[in-house]
């Protein structure tokens, strides 16, 4: 393993996220302020209780998912493709580097990335709402699998596209409709028996309620199977970024 | 000694039929300076990727230092260096960032005092906080320069290292080029220009269509070149060259009205004079005289052109 070069991309990729500080972390906390200025007290005060639990804390877990799934995607397709763009990644092609070393830099930095940002969302709630995390370490586990697999969808994402345009598409029309049908601002309890069963095939609806657990020790469905579904997204992911270097799809002729 | 780089049979087809590189072969000595010459289109960036591992070869074989470009591609591409055609740098990024971002890459251990010392060499020293934008095209080419040397390679490749640059920056590349070949780094630079080649290689290929039509030694070339004809054109025909000049590389058209003598301008007597004296003394009379020489450009266009 060429380490050096794990740790070279790594610590290149988390300068351009310093050199960007305020606006990566800005925009985040605004916007997550704006949700629970939003439905926390202006709709939420006109709702009871989500099992057992207040709104404004409920939602709590789904927006923390909601920006590291899209945080985690967009960092690493941006990481990725930025090379692709400018042709720098000439030097990623010659170096004595294989796949998983290119992957650990890039899907390492994007997730850690996202998970300071998750963090940051965390501790903002706290200045909303009372929140109790039942399960501290699985919750990080959770998030630091979430920002993981995400990372490496958007290494994908980033590998595929084409144009600028292309790399906004997939989180703009996949996965933010996946984040909010999957149960951000709602339990799927909530849902006609029909809209339940269509949502079981969105594999956010595992992660949004694992993560939610680990909060609130209810979840929509069991446990092990969204630990699966993470691992199962996760394995999914490798597998076709291997197929990619090993094809040299989209990246070396 | 065995070469440093070795390419055997190298064939590059693409999806669409077209064949950038039709079995080429080609071996380069340990030290020495190879240009290889080529038209736009001939294939040259394409074999230069495919050693270097940015393209992946349809058949036949590369090794570097020994190591197979494709089975050890690690210990390959360790002795590799690359200075891209296109100035391709991230523009955000300083100077030595950047560099010291491609020695990581190939697994060396930061050393900023080893990163600063290459920027001095390239006179990029007082830039190396910079930002990448904020420098001259000159500037960014030998940053490149600069990030292929960051991980002390055997081999350097510089893809077309003096297109578009001015004919100043052109010498300065031309100085760094010495400097990196009396260090003990091979080189491998590709160009339009034929004076490029004369001025620093050590032998020159010419390369077209996917073909390497000949590798030879630039100081053989050179002696070709150096070779300059003297035309002769008599106002009778004679049926044979005299006895008396014998001694003269000269040969008679068919008409008999035409010698023509060869001679190297770079000798130290061309002859020129006492042949005139013996022509007269064997009594032929001269009608006209013209000289040629041909250049490297000559014989490239030659070759270029019998191929197409």
């Amino acid at each position: 393993m060429n380490f050096n070069a794990i740790w070279t991309i790594y610590i290149f990729e988390m300068r351009r996220f310093f050199r960007t500080m305020t606006q990566s972390l800005v925009s985040p906390v605004l916007s997550t302020s704006l949700y629970f200025v939003v439905f926390g007290a202006a709709i939420g005060s006109r709702i009871d209780e989500v099992e057992g639990v207040s709104y404004g804390a409920f939602i709590v877990p789904g927006l923390i998912m909601l920006s590291v799934m899209t945080q985690a995607t967009s960092n690493a397709s941006f990481g990725i493709y930025f090379p692709k763009f400018i042709g720098t990644i000439y030097e990623l092609l010659s170096a004595p580097v294989n796949f998983l070393e290119v992957v650990a830099g890039y899907v390492g930095a994007a997730a850690t990335k996202a998970l300071f940002i998750g963090l940051v969302i965390l501790v903002t709630a706290f200045f909303f709402v009372d929140i109790e995390i039942a399960h501290p370490i699985a919750m990080l586990a959770f998030l630091v699998l979430t920002c993981v697999s995400f990372a490496l969808l958007g290494f994908i994402i980033g590998i595929w596209a084409g144009n600028f345009e292309q790399l906004q598409l997939i989180p703009l029309l996949v996965i933010t409709p996946l984040v909010f049908l999957g149960g951000s601002f709602y339990s799927i309890s909530m849902l006609p028996p029909v809209w339940q069963a269509i949502t079981l095939f969105n594999p956010v609806v595992y992660l949004i309620s694992g993560f939610r657990w680990s909060f609130f020790g209810t979840a929509d469905v069991g446990i092990g199977l969204s630990l699966f579904a993470i691992a199962f997204f996760t394995a999914l992911c490798i597998g076709f970024i291997w197929w990619i270097f090993k094809t040299g799809w989209r990246i070396r002729q | 000694m065995s070469p440093i780089v070795s390419v055997k049979n190298l064939r590059k087809s693409y999806a669409g039929g077209f064949e950038a590189l039709k079995s080429v072969n080609l071996d380069i000595e340990e030290g020495e300076i190879l240009a290889l010459l080529g038209p736009n289109g001939a294939g040259k960036t394409t074999l230069i990727s495919t050693i270097c591992g940015i393209t992946v070869p349809t058949s036949g074989t590369v090794t570097v230092g020994g190591h197979d470009t494709q089975t050890a591609f690690r210990a390959a591409r360790n002795l590799i260096g690359l200075v891209p055609q296109e100035i391709n740098l991230e523009p955000f990024e300083t100077v030595m960032n950047t560099v010291s971002f491609s020695r990581g890459l190939f697994g060396k251990k930061k050393d900023d005092a080893f990163v600063e010392d290459i920027l001095r060499k390239l006179s990029l020293h007082d830039k190396k906080d910079n930002k990448i934008m904020m420098l001259s095209g000159g500037m960014k080419r030998r940053v490149l320069i600069a990030k292929a040397l960051s991980h002390e390679p055997k081999v350097l490749f510089l893809d077309e290292p003096t297109a578009g640059v001015d004919v100043e920056l052109r010498k300065d590349m031309w100085d760094v080029v010495a400097d990196l070949k009396a260090s003990g780094v091979t080189i491998i630079l590709t160009t339009h220009y034929i004076e490029e080649a004369e001025a620093i290689a050590d032998r020159v290929g010419v390369i077209n269509k996917g073909e390497i039509l000949l590798v030879q030694d630039k100081s053989d070339l050179m002696r070709q070149l150096g070779q300059k004809q003297l035309k002769i054109e008599l106002n009778e025909a004679t049926s044979r060259i005299p006895d008396a000049l014998s001694a003269y590389d000269l040969s008679l058209s068919d008409d008999g009205l035409m010698l023509t003598y060869s001679y190297d301008t770079k000798a130290e007597r061309t002859g020129i004079t006492t042949l005139l004296n013996e022509l007269q003394a064997a009594g032929l009379q001269l009608k006209d005289l013209q000289t040629a020489q041909s250049s490297l450009e000559d014989i490239f266009v030659g070759l270029v052109k019998e191929k197409a």
